[in-house]
């Protein structure tokens, strides 16, 4: 139970660090990487609290996917030299907005908390109570049988948001030189193949 | 203190999302420091689904959470080829320079 405590008070402070870290700091690379120490240290914890199969989702997904593109995003955007400087600048009602909203957010987060304190005790259902399996093992006997319609429901909106992410970054770059199956099969030895005079010390361009 | 309940975890969740929304509120620069707070707004939201689902013996939050991950990783795909592309035809995407609709 110690050692439990210990490693909780351990990952979240470096959770809360992070995460403030990455809403203060001055390079946005420096943020990504803030931002994936936190999925780990986050990851860490959901290993620790017994759900190890979302904190491994979270680690190969979060860390090696988005954390990954978020990176990709900003070393190929060059946004290296607009460093964020959110204290100084033109006085704005964003701040005070900002911190008053936030902060009522965090108070009603905390009462919610609190009175769950308050309450007796947890109705405990019956579906983890038998925990001879592994937590994967209980996940796949409920996700692929009760809610396979919300599994099927999450794999369309994974290809719609590839569909338009590609769509969203095509473009037809002019001066490009595809190749064409129709055009190349569809060729004929009459059409092909053409005689040219050369000239003396002239040459011919072949490619046009 | 010593014993970590629930409400240890649902406090690191209400942190975490406090600093997401103070994130989208105070940062002034850049668009993709928006989106990291919208990220870390929907793990706050995942450390409370899976506290619940632990604590109160239920393995439906888990189910709930992979679908808030898809969500979370699509929104992150969608935004930063909106972003991409916002540079690609404007050149900046700094918050202070988008104002198309003179909001």
């Amino acid at each position: 139970m110690i050692a439990h405590s210990i490693f909780f008070y351990f990952f979240s402070v470096i959770a809360i660090f992070s995460s403030l870290m990455v809403i203060t700091s001055r390079s946005t690379v420096n943020s990504v990487f803030f931002l994936i120490l936190d999925f780990i240290s986050v990851g860490c914890l959901f290993i620790m609290v017994g759900a190890e199969f979302l904190g491994m989702i979270i680690l190969i997904v979060y860390v090696g996917a988005v954390a990954v593109l978020f990176l990709f995003v900003v070393m190929m955007l060059n946004v290296a030299e607009q460093k964020q400087s959110w204290f100084i600048g033109k006085k704005s009602t964003h701040i005070p907005t900002g911190l008053i909203v936030s902060v009522l957010i965090f108070l009603e987060l905390l009462v919610v908390v609190g009175g769950w304190k308050y309450k007796d005790n947890l109705m405990t259902s019956s579906s983890l109570s038998l925990s001879n399996i592994s937590n994967t093992h209980q996940l796949g006997l409920v996700m692929y049988t009760d809610y396979i319609l919300y599994f099927q429901l999450a794999g369309v909106i994974l290809l719609l948001s590839m569909i338009g992410a590609i769509l969203l970054t095509f473009r037809k770059r002019p001066g490009l030189k595809r190749q064409d199956y129709f055009k190349q099969i569809s060729r004929d030895p009459s059409s092909s193949i053409e005689l040219k005079e050369v000239q003396s010390n002239k040459g011919v361009k072949i490619d046009d | 203190m010593i014993e970590i309940g629930l409400g240890h975890y649902l406090t690191l969740g209400a942190i975490i999302f406090f600093l997401g929304v103070m994130g989208i509120f105070l940062n002034r620069k850049n668009v993709i420091v928006i989106l990291m707070s919208i990220e870390l707004i929907l793990l706050a939201v995942n450390i409370n689904l899976i506290s619940f689902s632990i604590f109160s013996g239920n393995i439906v939050g888990q189910v709930f959470t992979m679908l808030t991950l898809t969500v979370a990783a699509a929104e992150a795909a969608i935004g930063l080829a909106i972003i991409v592309i916002y540079y690609r035809n404007k050149g900046s995407i700094r918050v202070e320079d988008i104002h198309g609709m003179k909001g």
